[in-house]
């Protein structure tokens, strides 16, 4: 098409036949203020405040620039004093119809109305711009809606005023309003209904196309065709008009994908309670009653009030709010639902500590509950601090009732140890439990999936992954609730049970891409070419690309500039390849958007054109420039300038990075032959990897060989004779007995360890490519409640021995006491030893079949049979098993005393509900002792450098997302040595280290290097302090030459060392000194 | 138009939580004052203190450093490396006599862009407060 040529304001501008002054205007990022245009709309020129000078040769006219086609050589003024003379006369008319109007104030001030001349009509909010009957009459194709009456008494309303019945009540003419004059109610007969956000659980509401929550990946916006207008009545379609990027595809259709697969993991989460079924906490009912995921979203900053903690009743901040736990869990009453939920006691403690840290004023926080169960790692210690740093306080009461006051205000009725107490809060968070919906069920059994009795799926045997049909696995809630760290291990442990079935394919479906070769450019003078991006409107509408382009030009060492409409259109990267080669440019730099979203790209783009990926960099005009200044173009552009002149600086200095590969060892070292160890060997052997097994006794098994039966009745002894059967007979697996780990070199791919034998003192190398750490745990000996001083004072292991055995003096006794916690939940050990209660449990129900006269008693500080172990909890109480609680500080005491002849083996312990002490004379006491790390852990910590807490468990890399991973790479954690943990729990640990070990024995080789430190050796005085301080442990001295040596397949590049070198040795490549102090220089001297 | 003076306002933001988040407010459309210019560094923890030193001896008016919350860095630890520098610094700039609050740092999540405008105004207003930087400047010989 003829391109035709305009002057608008001295700028000389190429325009498109058809396009209106107003296109152009805005194409080259000059400002034409408008009031009645829409981009979607039919242009119609009413309000006239877009008025322009047209100037063709002598004779000039005014214009309204919306309406007005372009034309081939005229000169346009937007700005001219005759321009602005018309603008600030037909504003201070507006605003004499419409004083209160802001836009209309703003647009004034912008041309020196102060104060009005004009006296004031009216007050109307409408400035009569007819946008919402265009809206409704174009797009909508409703006319609910016209202007009616004349002159003064002009007015946008319904058909002879009444509410109308053709009103779909899609809002558009509401959202298209610009001063907020039209009210729906006052058109629609019917009631709108408000879109609610699913993301924010109904707190807020969305458009019918959205994103659904700010971090969705991928970051592109749905269309929701349950409520889009178009797609329900084909009307509308303003989205595909607006969007420049012409992403809009109205003919999408849903699709039938068949795929093959060798293997399904299946991870369809949960849902949680309806508290609606509790008619009694007046959950939907009173707007103060939040479920604790509504909670969550209110403190987020992404969530319906930004982060700010209010009450949605009146959105004031709240002075005192309640968490009531076991809503919908625990609860085979109103819930049906025996389970525990296993979460909500340890997020419900997290909401309130984070409430306070949010909360404007002080705020006092109250947990009503039943049993605390913080038995996940670190949660205990996150537990006391709760209550001690942070007030949280905690009632062990169950609400009854909730009645909300006039204030909004919510009085909670519940029954504290003797008496019925009431207590008023602002507000109540609903603890609620997790289930699985009726789809996931319907999933279940069109995969022909068991279910167990709480509806979740089915798992197999001591498997938390296999479901009932080989080949399909489960991991997260689907199959029980779990925390993210138990979820994220079953992913893992799910993809290592997957990728054994199917290994023999491994790696046949992968492509590799294939690059010209680099071109050499060291040596060469900096090349910069400079592509600044209009992205569309966005950047070209609020700052002057072209004159950002001409800036570029004329900074030094820049030999070509230019501006494109989207830099990362294909065909523009096609381009910016074609001008690399053509001018053989050695830097490439684009002013645009983020580096985060598109460094990668034009990196490749880079790449393809035969230069080193690195020698990029990028401008970030669009997210931190003109997108956050739509308001202040000059300085906008004046930033932008600064942006691009410092980018190009940086560009100068940019050196070509070349990454190093290393060949890997393809085995592994399993240190530790309990079962999580011997899970792990079997698994890496069944994937075609030699497997070193290091056991420091002569037996395999571990803890396992003191353990009989699962509380589900599963056989444990028979599980560990089959796994060391299998373990012992595979090929692969090289079992070392009475070994131990003597001297360890070498980092991930290529470690180098000397195994000593602990009978012979023979030393063995083996090298290795991963080490999984499975050292496993102990029984903690007691020294209180006169163990080893009284014979009948057992620990709960010895007890289930004896059981085992058909001890008489056991199973004849008559009164058993167990007691709970014996080295757990203390100062020394402040962590849930997680099974001892489930243990205690599983021993007294076995002890009441077999004597269903003995009487029992638990004295336990809170039960904490999680997840599905709760209904058992419920069966021994309900065989007159009897539970006790005592609190930490009022131990039970446990004394031999002489009656008459006999010694007497005399419990004593306060009753908590009678708040009296009472005795029990007991024939046998066991002790639920705690699960301490084994020893020799700090040895293995020393080996591989990586962490151990304060309780001497191995710390993992993030205790949610990573827990079977460390700092240092090739090294991994699983069971008890990470953490007291059920067989089936270690069990998946294993497979998760075994499935983060395939990532790196997979590959022949891993690629490392590119942005690390780098030392030079001349100024390094090896004084040692960047080796301290690296989170990776990448940094190793030269003894020798006493110098730091990076090891670059550790570095992650944070820079760490660079900023910390006293003598300025260490540099980090991609963020060099240089390159910093140059950005630093070009804006300070700019 | 006769000339204002705006503050030259330089910020460190670590390229996984505190430019992300600078980013988010672009994409929520969040607007904040113009005279602030991002260099982008792999981890707070990578500021080396000579380069905020050098930044307000060249004239910079004022130096933003922000990093990823406590416990959230992408380099494990980095971000407490950064925070024991700065705590040092700021120390430091108040021996040499000059403003304190020419030298600000903060926490900004990738989630946060809404505190990363808030944080802007802040310094802004206080830098704006301080007027031009003269103290430490190098004169020009």
């Amino acid at each position: 098409m003829k391109e035709l040529n305009v002057i608008i304001d001295g700028r000389e501008l190429k325009a498109k036949k058809g396009m209106t002054v107003l296109e152009v205007a805005q194409e080259a990022g000059i400002r034409i203020p408008t009031l009645c245009h829409h981009k979607a709309l039919s242009p119609v020129g009413s309000c006239r405040v877009c008025t322009v000078e047209v100037i063709r040769g002598e004779r000039s006219r005014l214009v309204t620039s919306c309406n007005y086609p372009i034309e081939d050589t005229i000169t346009i003024k937007t700005d001219s004093p005759k321009v602005k003379k018309i603008r600030k006369m037909l504003l201070e008319l507006l605003l004499a119809r419409c004083p209160d109007v802001e836009i209309l104030q703003e647009l004034g001030r912008d041309y020196g109305i102060e104060k009005p001349r004009l006296k004031k009509t009216k007050n109307d909010r409408c400035i009569l711009c007819g946008l919402c009957v265009r809206v409704c009459q174009e797009r909508m194709g409703v006319s609910a809606i016209n202007f009616v009456g004349r002159g003064v008494d002009r007015k946008v309303s319904t058909p002879f005023d009444f509410l109308s019945d053709v009103c779909q009540t899609c809002g558009a003419c509401a959202f298209i309003c610009p001063t907020d004059a039209i009210k729906l109610e006052e058109i629609s007969k019917h009631k709108p209904v408000p879109i609610a956000s699913e993301f924010n659980r109904g707190l807020s509401v969305r458009s019918p196309v959205y994103l659904p929550y700010p971090q969705a990946v991928p970051s592109v916006p749905a269309i929701d065709k349950e409520v889009c207008i178009h797609l329900l009545t084909g009307n509308c379609g303003i989205c595909k008009d607006v969007c420049q990027a012409q992403a809009i595809d109205f003919d999408q259709k849903d699709e039938m994908i068949e795929i093959e697969a060798g293997a399904i993991i299946l991870t369809p989460g949960f849902s949680e309670f309806d508290a609606t079924a509790l008619s009694n906490y007046g959950y939907g009912i009173y707007p103060n009653v939040v479920s604790s995921l509504e909670f969550e979203r209110i403190l987020s900053a992404s969530g319906p009030f930004q982060g700010h903690l209010v009450r949605p009743s009146d959105h004031q901040a709240p002075k005192r709010i309640a968490w009531i736990q076991c809503v919908g869990s625990r609860d085979i009453h109103h819930a049906n639902h025996a389970y525990c939920s296993s979460v909500c006691c340890t997020y419900a403690i997290k909401e309130a500590v984070v409430a306070r840290e949010h909360s404007p004023t002080p705020l006092e926080t109250t947990i009503f509950l039943i049993d605390l169960r913080t038995f996940g790692k670190g949660f205990e210690r996150y537990y006391e601090r709760a209550k001690k740093d942070h007030g949280v306080r905690f009632v062990r009461a169950r609400v009854t009732t909730i009645y909300q006051e006039k204030d909004g205000d919510l009085t909670l009725r519940y029954f504290d140890e003797d008496q019925i107490r009431e207590e008023r809060f602002s507000m109540v968070v609903l603890s609620v439990g997790l289930l699985q919906p009726p789809e996931t069920k319907a999933l279940a059994e069109r995969l022909g999936l068991q279910l167990n009795e709480h509806g979740f799926c089915d798992v197999q045997g001591f498997s938390t992954v296999a479901t009932s049909k080989p080949g399909i696995f489960a991991a997260g809630v689907f199959s029980g609730p779990k925390d993210i760290p138990e979820t994220v291990m079953e992913a893992s442990a799910s993809a290592t049970e997957a990728s054994s079935l199917i290994s023999a394919s491994r790696h046949q479906l992968t492509n590799e891409k294939e690059y010209p070769p680099e071109r050499e450019v060291n040596g060469e003078r900096p090349r910069i070419g400079v592509f600044v991006c209009h992205c569309g409107i966005n950047i070209g509408g609020v700052l002057n690309v072209p004159s950002l382009k001409e800036y570029a030009q004329s900074l030094p060492n820049v030999v070509y500039a230019d501006d494109t409409l989207f830099a990362c259109a294909q065909d523009n990267q096609k381009k910016i390849q074609e001008i690399v080669r053509e001018h053989r440019l050695n830097r490439l730099v684009v002013a645009a958007c983020s580096p985060r979203t598109h460094e990668p790209l034009f990196q490749e783009t880079l790449r393809a054109a035969g230069l080193n990926r690195y020698l990029f960099e990028m401008a970030n005009i669009r997210d931190q420039c003109s997108w956050v200044h739509m308001n202040q173009p000059e300085k906008g552009t004046l930033k932008a300038e600064d942006l691009i002149r410092m980018a190009v600086a940086k560009a100068r200095l940019i050196d070509p990075l070349k990454p190093i590969f290393l060949e890997v060892d393809r085995s592994a070292l399993v240190i530790g032959a309990g079962i999580s160890g011997m899970v792990s060997a079997l698994h890496l052997a069944r994937q075609g990897f030699p497997v070193h097994l290091v056991e420091r006794t002569s037996e395999l098994g571990g803890m396992a060989r003191r353990h009989h039966h699962s509380l589900e009745g599963k056989d444990i002894q028979a599980y560990l004779r089959e796994l060391i059967r299998e373990v012992s007979e595979h090929p692969l697996i090289h079992i070392h007995q009475e070994t131990e780990v003597d001297e360890v070199h070498g980092y991930v791919g290529n470690f180098k360890t000397k195994l000593k034998s602990l009978s012979t003192g023979e030393i063995n190398e083996i090298r290795h490519g991963v080490v999984i750490l499975a050292t496993g745990g102990e029984a903690y000996k007691p020294e209180e409640y006169l163990y080893g001083k009284d014979t009948k004072v057992l620990t709960l292991l010895d007890l289930k021995d004896e059981i085992e055995k058909g001890n008489p003096s056991i199973t004849k006794s008559k009164n058993l006491v167990m007691i709970q916690c014996v080295g757990s939940r203390e100062p020394e050990r402040l962590y849930c030893s997680r099974v001892c209660c489930s243990g205690s449990i599983k021993a007294v129900l076995h002890l009441k079949e077999i004597n269903p006269e003995m009487n029992i008693y638990i004295l336990y500080r809170d039960i904490r049979t999680y997840g599905f172990k709760e209904p058992y909890y419920q069966e021994a109480r309900d065989k007159g098993i009897i539970f006790i609680r005592y609190e930490v500080d009022d131990k039970p005491v446990v004394e031999t005393i002489k009656e008459g002849d006999q010694d007497v083996l005399r419990v004593t312990l306060k009753d908590p509900i009678l708040g009296e002490p009472v005795f029990i004379d007991a024939d046998v006491i066991s002790l639920a002792t705690a699960i301490v790390p084994s020893s020799g852990k700090e040895g293995m910590a020393q080996f591989f450098k990586v962490p151990l807490n304060e309780d001497g468990f191995f710390m993992e890399a993030h205790i949610k997302l990573r827990p079977v991973e460390f700092p240092a790479e090739g090294v991994f954690v699983c069971g008890l040595a990470h953490n007291p943990k059920f067989i089936e729990e270690s069990i998946a640990q294993a497979g998760a280290a075994v499935s983060k070990a395939m990532t790196i024995l997979s590959k022949e080789r891993i690629e490392a290097g590119g942005m690390v430190s780098w030392v030079d050796q001349r100024r390094c005085t090896g004084c040692g302090i960047c080796q301290q301080l690296c989170p990776f442990k990448a940094i190793d001295m030269d003894e020798v030459k006493m110098v730091a040596v990076i090891n670059e397949a550790l570095c992650k590049g944070c820079g760490v060392c660079a900023s910390s070198c006293r003598s300025g040795a260490i540099d980090l490549k991609g963020f060099t000194n240089a390159e910093v102090v140059a950005q630093i220089n070009e804006l300070a001297f700019g | 138009m006769e000339m204002v003076w705006e503050p030259k306002i330089l910020a460190f933001l670590c390229n996984w939580c505190s430019y992300a988040g600078a980013d988010l407010a672009g994409t929520s459309r969040i607007q904040y004052p113009p005279n602030i210019r991002v260099i982008r560094v792999p981890c707070s923890g990578r500021i080396n203190p000579l380069f905020i030193l050098k930044a307000l001896q060249n004239g910079v008016d004022g130096v933003l450093v922000s990093g990823c919350h406590p416990g959230d860095c992408h380099y494990l630890s980095g971000n407490y490396v950064g925070r024991r520098k700065s705590a040092t610094l700021k120390r430091f700039i108040e021996f040499l006599g000059l403003e304190e609050g020419r030298v600000q740092f903060s926490w900004v999540s990738a989630a946060e862009g809404g505190k990363f405008s808030q944080v802007v105004h802040e310094v802004t207003e206080e830098v704006k407060k301080l007027g031009p930087a003269k103290r430490f400047v190098k004169k020009s010989s």
